[in-house]
């Protein structure tokens, strides 16, 4: 029998039994269930940001008064952080840009597309 | 202080020489997936709301009646759009408990066997039978979409299946099941010495007893007892053997059978007991597996079965079609069967007298509560630790 096994695929194996859809539409369930383990690693991350503080506190490094605290000090700094979150909201709204922009602009499909390039 | 009740947080689960390795961001992890199942517990309470107001009236506008049947109920709440998204993630956080805890174990999977075996080497307390077939009704299905179920292997000698039920336990009932995930044994044993406090049994048995967690508090209990724990799950059975050890157990022993057909003298047991097993089983299995029970009973002796609440006369539809959710949704479908059953008479079938029988409740004794847990927290159908125990004495 095989010593190693490729754990990152078998970790996320699927039961035996069909699974289970409730929403009409199935992407649904799709998108729902990446968005939760994408909030899951964010709730990872918020506690081991929590370990941080902590450990920074504990060792006298920094206080959690002081992160609680903390603004920005220079024009510089205001900027980065300002467009951290605009490039994030940029992220994770992509789709709805993209709805948006369609409205405004609409497209042909690609097929439509491949059509017309096949006649250029 | 939170207006709700909190899950212990995850470093507070017992540690032993074969429980996994755990990092930062796994604990991490399996806090936020016990509060997620906190969260939708509550959450839950809207399923009532939403079949109240909204299901319940347009079905009776549409056909001029009240829904007659939990089927034609799952069939109109599940155009619902709470019932939806409850329902969805519901099913998504137990896929990505069973997700987290298969990553955590199977990355150090060889690791894990060489602690189980170096434990277990040479002790005649793990007996295993590889002729011992996995019954149907554990093939047919994952039970808790638990991948590969009790039984399979991945490397030899696997013990991943095992470790990582252990280590997910807690996250399943949010930490209710108190540190070493054995509330229900202990509740077992405290029942039994304040109900008969002369009973002294000298040989106990514990059917599907998987990783062992509920029979350990029987041998501590009764340390002069001989204590026989027997499951078809080689992986289970070796991190069971392991797990004891590890924690100092000397009498009580770990053998590969099927409840249904243990090689067992007749009447050599004083107690026979098993946990949260039968509605694991099958519907022709479970009458085999009781005749079993009386077979290996002494006269005058004890057998008891910790299980699912019961279905009862005076519940709901609603009642009944939300209890039956984890047993379709998250795959322990024999659960959703079982109801049809009267444990009377399934008792009766064997043997049991009817003037023997006993059904009590039972609640999870949990070394994790602190006191600060507040009592009117919403039932976590299918998952709270109140159970329903039948049984009786041999006569």
């Amino acid at each position: 029998m095989e010593e190693k096994i490729d754990y990152i695929k078998l970790a996320s194996n699927k039961p035996k039994g069909k699974r289970p859809y409730f929403h009409d539409d199935p992407a649904v369930e799709r998108v729902l269930n990446i968005t939760m383990a994408i909030a899951g690693e964010l709730a990872v991350i918020r506690e081991r940001m929590d370990s941080i503080e902590r450990l920074l506190e504990k060792k006298g490094t920094v206080t959690r008064e002081e992160i609680e605290t903390f603004v920005p000090e220079t024009k510089e700094q205001e900027e980065q952080r300002q467009t951290w979150h605009a490039e994030y909201i940029g992220r994770v709204l992509r789709i709805v840009q993209q709805e948006q922009e369609e409205l405004e602009n609409p497209d042909k499909s690609i097929e439509e597309i491949a059509d017309d390039i096949n006649e250029m | 202080m939170s207006a709700r009740n909190l899950p212990p947080v995850y470093n507070k689960i017992a540690q032993h020489a074969v429980f996994p390795e755990m990092n930062h961001d796994e604990r991490a992890r399996y806090n936020f997936l016990a509060n997620l199942n906190k969260h939708l517990a509550h959450v839950s309470t809207g399923n009532k709301i939403a079949f109240e107001n909204r299901v319940a009236p347009k079905f009776e506008k549409e056909h001029g009646r009240k829904i007659a049947s939990t089927e034609e109920l799952k069939e109109a709440i599940s155009k619902d759009a709470h019932y939806q998204v409850w329902s969805s993630l519901r099913r998504s956080t137990m896929e990505m408990r069973q997700q987290a805890g298969r990553s955590l174990v199977l990355r150090q999977a060889a690791a894990l066997r060489d602690k189980v075996r170096a434990l277990n080497q040479g002790k005649d307390s793990l007996v295993l039978d590889n002729k011992v077939a996995v019954p149907p009704y554990l093939l047919a299905c994952d039970n808790h979409i638990m991948p590969g179920s009790y039984h399979t292997e991945l490397i030899e000698d696997d013990v991943t299946p095992a470790a990582n039920y252990d280590t997910g336990l807690f996250v399943t009932t949010a930490g209710l099941l108190g540190r070493y995930s054995d509330g229900g044994g202990k509740a077992i044993v405290s029942w039994v010495k304040k109900t008969y406090p002369d009973f002294n049994p000298k040989r106990i048995l514990d059917i599907g007893c998987g990783m062992g967690h509920n029979v350990l508090p029987i041998a501590k209990a009764f340390p002069d007892a001989e204590v026989i724990g027997i499951d078809t799950g080689a992986p289970m059975l070796r991190y069971a053997h392991a797990r004891a050890m590890d924690l100092g157990y000397t009498n009580v022993k770990f053998m590969q059978m099927d409840a249904a057909k243990t090689s067992f003298e007749d009447e050599s047991f004083d107690w026979v007991q098993s946990t949260m097993f039968f509605h694991e089983t099958g519907g022709k299995s479970i009458y085999n597996i009781m005749n079993e029970v009386y077979r290996v009973l002494k006269p005058n002796g004890l057998t008891l079965h910790i299980e699912q609440p019961q279905y009862t006369e005076d519940m709901s539809l609603f009642e009944k079609f939300i209890r039956d959710w984890d047993a379709l949704n998250n795959s322990e479908p024999y659960w959703s069967k079982m109801h049809d059953i009267e444990p009377l008479d399934l008792m009766k079938s064997s043997g049991f007298r009817e003037e023997d029988f006993m059904q009590i409740g039972a609640k999870a004794e949990n070394d994790l509560d602190d006191g600060s847990q507040k009592a009117d927290e919403p039932e976590d159908h299918g998952r709270s630790p109140i159970w329903n125990v039948f049984g009786a004495f041999k006569n």
